[in-house]
């Protein structure tokens, strides 16, 4: 898998996803929990606006300086008994991967949830390397067991009701209960619970990773991070290379922002650090760790308008906010990433050719830009992409290209645009019908398929004051 | 104060209502109002589209057209926050600027101005029924401009303000997003339809005639009554 997940085209995609009553339902419940949680949370906090402004100046100073702080971090993994390979490539991520698999012999991996491991396709190279790979976090086993790609960045199974999660286990693992989610999630405990056990290797992915220690930790609320990284011998962490804070006093304020603005809560139920591989001194932790730092194309975004998407910390609090994610769902945007920081990163990590309808998938509404932590300028982003779309890239449609022209003449030349504000009402008169248009010519026509357009209420605003003021002059009455 | 009305095109060449009543509440307060009559569009269809080049031609044209003004009063939100953004669009540009930071610092939405700048928060006016107010994105994400339209509302004599369930999520007009992205738009604003026949208000009640145009045009089309006006209709009410 990449950063991709398929090759149905943008427009079958978005039906698909307004076809699907069960994903739509599932989906709208969910935002209105997680959107209520962090509202509530936030409020709770007092200072929302500071502790995301604070935020905000962490990840930018971390961006500025993130050569210093990844060194650090290697330096202090690798103090502590660690091994560091920085991965510029998916394919070198994979590659130093599978050959720990294959030294290792190791049979069985368990991995606890990563969307960086998603996006390099981590688990095909493992399976290609002979291993059997487990996912661990019960939304990603789900998914793993229906061979389904993740719609959500938090809740990867967040499309799914518990009907077709009951449905999943019992024709992949012969369950036989209720669809009762706590029956569910027992099962699933049961089941995970050997994996975890007879695993020869963990691998993780990573929320902060803290340079001045060199540790990695893990944001949960399965706790099933903490079984990935204490039961196998070998541990391997892999990490975008932006999820890193200088010290644990930043981590604290993310991790702060991130558990509210994602799911509405003060702290969830597990965070896990490992610092490097066990030493001496210490009664449990892996007696192997490799720490992989992936660039798969996030240095190119560094230095560029578009650095600030590096700063997202993978809350998900743009996509449980947008009103367009509600409708389409997170496959339809044909990225692990979906909703708004998806269509922000997915054409900056991939390219505009298979992603270059995500942004303009967007209303420009801003509800990401409010509800994000850290304070990313997600719809700005977006219009920006649209001008790279149009100026760079000349991907936009011809006939949109010529209105824009149209547009440009007719806003810069008042005279044009004085007579146009004469003609639109007779220009209009064919189709109207009870002062309406219910069915409209040429781009009038994709307004007209969904809802009807406003005929001008007589002459333009500007003819009626000019001749208001003339009414004023003559009658003596002089308005300025 | 003498103030210039920006109309917006929209309301220019199709509600010409929104302007002529925003231009008379201005004048009942004691402005003294001049309508410009270079300006045109605030460039938004064309900026939000990606065409820049485009967008730059109206927008000098609008910064030209109100040179002279002390104030630029308009009845929408979203226009009003485009207008406002000039200073980022032409950062660097030597000739533009400084101009563009002049001319977004005298911009206001109706309601902004009459609350923060006026000072007036009860425009004496009487509209009787049960309305609902949609609150439009831009106006109060981008513009910050979220209670002012209800302070007026609320001191209006006769006005039954009910709320909008979901009020803060998006109509789905979003420019050329409704028909460059007309299957979702069509979601977003039957959605939007269903809150507002949820509340059985008589009035839908917003302040930028975009979002009014959209889910009005989707209410006639499913056949519901509910009256779709512009707040500044409300304000000049007597």
């Amino acid at each position: 898998m990449s950063v991709k997940i398929g090759e149905i085209p943008y427009k079958e995609r978005i039906q698909n996803g307004i076809k699907d009553d069960f994903m739509r339902q599932a989906v709208s419940s969910a935002q209105g929990r997680f959107r209520n949680g962090r509202l509530t949370q936030a409020e709770a906090l007092g200072n929302w606006e500071d502790w995301r402004q604070l935020g905000s100046e962490i990840r930018a100073h971390t961006m500025e300086n993130l050569d210093f702080y990844l060194h650090q971090l290697s330096e202090q993994v690798a103090r502590r008994g660690g091994n560091v390979f920085f991965a510029q490539t998916a394919e070198e991520a994979n590659e130093y991967v599978k050959n720990i698999i294959k030294n290792k012999e190791a049979k069985k991996v368990v991995k606890a949830k990563s969307m960086v491991t998603e996006e390099i396709g981590l688990n095909n190279a493992l399976e290609e390397a002979g291993a059997e790979v487990v996912e661990s976090d019960l939304g990603e086993w789900i998914l793993q067991l229906d061979e389904d790609p993740p719609s959500h960045i938090v809740t990867p199974a967040l499309h799914k009701n518990k009907q077709q999660i009951r449905e999943t286990f019992s024709k992949k693992k012969g369950y036989q209960g209720s669809d009762t989610p706590e029956e569910l999630a027992a099962f699933a405990r049961e089941q995970l619970r050997q994996d975890f056990l007879a695993a020869d290797v963990g691998i993780t992915g990573c929320n902060f990773a803290i340079a001045e220690s060199g540790s990695i930790t893990l944001v949960t609320n399965e706790g099933n991070a903490e079984m990935v990284t204490s039961l196998p011998d070998t541990v391997i962490t892999v990490m975008g290379m932006e999820r890193i804070v200088p010290t644990w006093e930043e981590m604290e304020v993310l991790v702060s922002l991130l558990t509210r603005a994602a799911v509405g809560q003060k702290l969830t139920s597990y965070i896990t650090a490992i610092t490097g591989a066990k030493g001496p001194e210490e009664v449990d932790g892996p007696e192997e760790f490799h720490l992989v730092v992936v660039d798969n194309g996030r240095s190119k975004i560094l230095g560029t308008e578009f650095q600030s998407a590096l700063h997202c910390i993978r809350c998900a609090a743009c996509i449980n906010a947008c009103p367009v994610y509600r409708h389409i769902g997170g496959h339809a945007y044909n990225s692990i990433y979906p909703g708004p920081i998806g269509a922000v990163i997915t054409p900056l990590l991939e390219g505009y050719d298979d992603h270059k309808e995500l942004p303009y998938a967007s209303t420009l509404c801003a509800a990401c830009t409010e509800a994000c932590p850290v304070k990313i300028p997600l719809h700005e982003h977006l219009v920006r992409h649209r001008q790279i779309i149009v100026e760079r890239e000349k991907k936009a449609p011809m006939a949109e290209k010529l209105m824009m022209k149209g547009f440009e003449q007719w806003s810069s030349h008042p005279s044009l645009y004085n007579l146009s504000a004469k003609l639109a009402k007779p220009a209009l008169g064919p189709w109207v019908k009870d002062e309406e248009i219910e069915n409209g010519p040429g781009p009038l026509k994709e307004w007209t398929d969904v809802r009807n357009f406003s005929v001008p209420q007589g002459q333009s605003f500007r003819d009626w004051f000019k001749q208001r003021q003339k009414d004023g002059e003559s009658n003596g009455n002089k308005e300025s | 104060m003498k103030v210039s009305l920006f109309s917006t095109c929209l309301s220019d060449i199709l509600f010409a209502d929104v302007a002529k009543n925003t231009l008379e509440i201005l004048e009942r307060l004691g402005c003294t109002v001049d309508y410009p009559m270079g300006q045109t569009c605030c460039g938004q269809p064309a900026y939000n589209s990606g065409y820049l080049k485009e967008a730059k031609q109206s927008m000098k044209q609008m910064m030209k057209a109100f040179q002279d003004s002390e104030y630029i009063v308009g009845p929408s939100g979203s226009c009003i926050s485009m207008l406002k953004e000039y200073p980022h669009v032409f950062a660097g540009d030597p000739e533009w600027e400084q101009e563009a930071k002049t001319f977004a610092s005298k911009c206001y939405e109706i309601t902004e101005f009459l609350v923060d700048v006026l000072k007036v928060t009860d425009v004496g006016s009487t509209f009787k029924g049960k309305v609902t107010f949609h609150s439009s994105c831009h106006m109060k994400r981008l513009l910050g401009v979220k209670e002012q339209p209800k302070i007026l509302l609320n001191n209006v004599e006769g006005v039954e303000l009910v709320t909008l369930p979901n009020e803060e999520d998006c109509c789905g007009f979003g420019g050329t997003f409704a028909v460059k992205n007309a299957a979702i738009s069509q979601e977003m604003v039957s959605e939007k339809s269903r809150h507002v026949s949820e509340t059985e208000a008589e009035y839908l009640v917003g302040a930028d005639m975009g979002c009014l145009m959209n889910i009005g045009g989707r209410m006639s089309r499913e056949g519901k009554n509910v009256k779709i006006v512009h707040i500044t209709e409300i304000l000049n009410t007597h």
